[in-house]
């Protein structure tokens, strides 16, 4: 099949991961990851950016797929039911505005910025090589941290199950996939 | 008359649980299935052949392949 430009967005995907490390303003770049289906699905009614354009689905099906580093085992039941799937848009939402919040708090100076990514909701994983100062209002940096935990725990859990189930099992329970069918759904009606 | 009972393949999606993630799209070399309005793929009748790759690509497993009179 003929290869598209979209096809490499992996390498998008990939190098915004291994930026991180370096300096850790570039996770800013990860909120295109957020509005861009969001606006694909408001505008067109459709998950063109999942079925075309996600970088980080693209990754996961060539180390899963290609690369053979995952087991092709089906998901398990309960994980692409409705009740896991709301639900963990639900949680990762509320995570996400806590981040906000936190990020709120080094704005209005009540809080230091945290040089610390972290992994899972818990693991707080220093990350001050990444942190080299910022032109801007510290409050920018710290959302940058928070928004790239977001990032990083979202493509490990993406590893795990693409190792344990299907290459792309993220797929199934991913937030933003999710909440684009629920728009598409609302927009479109049944079909 | 042989021919007649034979039985072809086709693949079937459970459209309530598909997640519209696009995958059996990218993998169909006959461009049978296509996600609908972001919803739910579905599948082209008169374009399947049943071959499976779909059923083995789809993360969440929905795709099936049932036989139908040819």
């Amino acid at each position: 099949m003929k290869k598209h430009w979209y096809d490499y967005l992996w390498v998008a995907s990939l190098t915004y991961l291994v930026l991180g490390f370096f300096n850790i303003l570039f996770a800013w770049l990860g909120l295109l990851c957020f509005f861009i289906p969001l606006i694909i699905s408001i505008v067109y009614g459709s998950k063109g950016y999942c079925n075309r354009y996600c970088g980080r689905g693209q990754l996961f099906s060539l180390l899963g797929g290609r690369f053979g580093l995952s087991r092709r085992r089906d998901i398990p039941r309960w994980m692409k039911s409705k009740w896991f799937r709301y639900g963990f848009l639900v949680f990762f939402f509320a995570m996400f505005f806590l981040m906000l919040w936190n990020t709120y708090l080094v704005f209005a100076g009540v809080q230091d910025v945290r040089q610390v990514v972290t992994l899972l909701w818990t693991f707080k994983l220093p990350w001050h090589w990444a942190y080299h100062g910022t032109l801007f209002h510290p409050g920018v940096a710290q959302f940058a941290f928070g928004f790239y935990s977001v990032m990083l725990t979202s493509t490990v859990l993406g590893l795990v199950t693409m190792v344990l189930c299907k290459p792309r099992s993220w797929c199934v329970y991913c937030p933003m996939g999710t909440m684009t069918q629920l728009i598409c759904r609302a927009k479109n009606g049944k079909v | 008359m042989e021919k007649a009972n034979k039985k072809k393949r086709r693949a079937s999606v459970m459209e309530g649980a598909c997640v519209a993630c696009g995958c059996c799209v990218k993998v169909c070399p006959l461009s049978a299935i296509q996600v609908v309005k972001g919803i739910t793929a579905r599948v082209d009748p008169g374009r399947c052949v049943g071959c499976g790759k779909c059923v083995r690509e789809c993360p969440a497993s929905v795709i099936n392949l049932q036989e139908v009179r040819a």
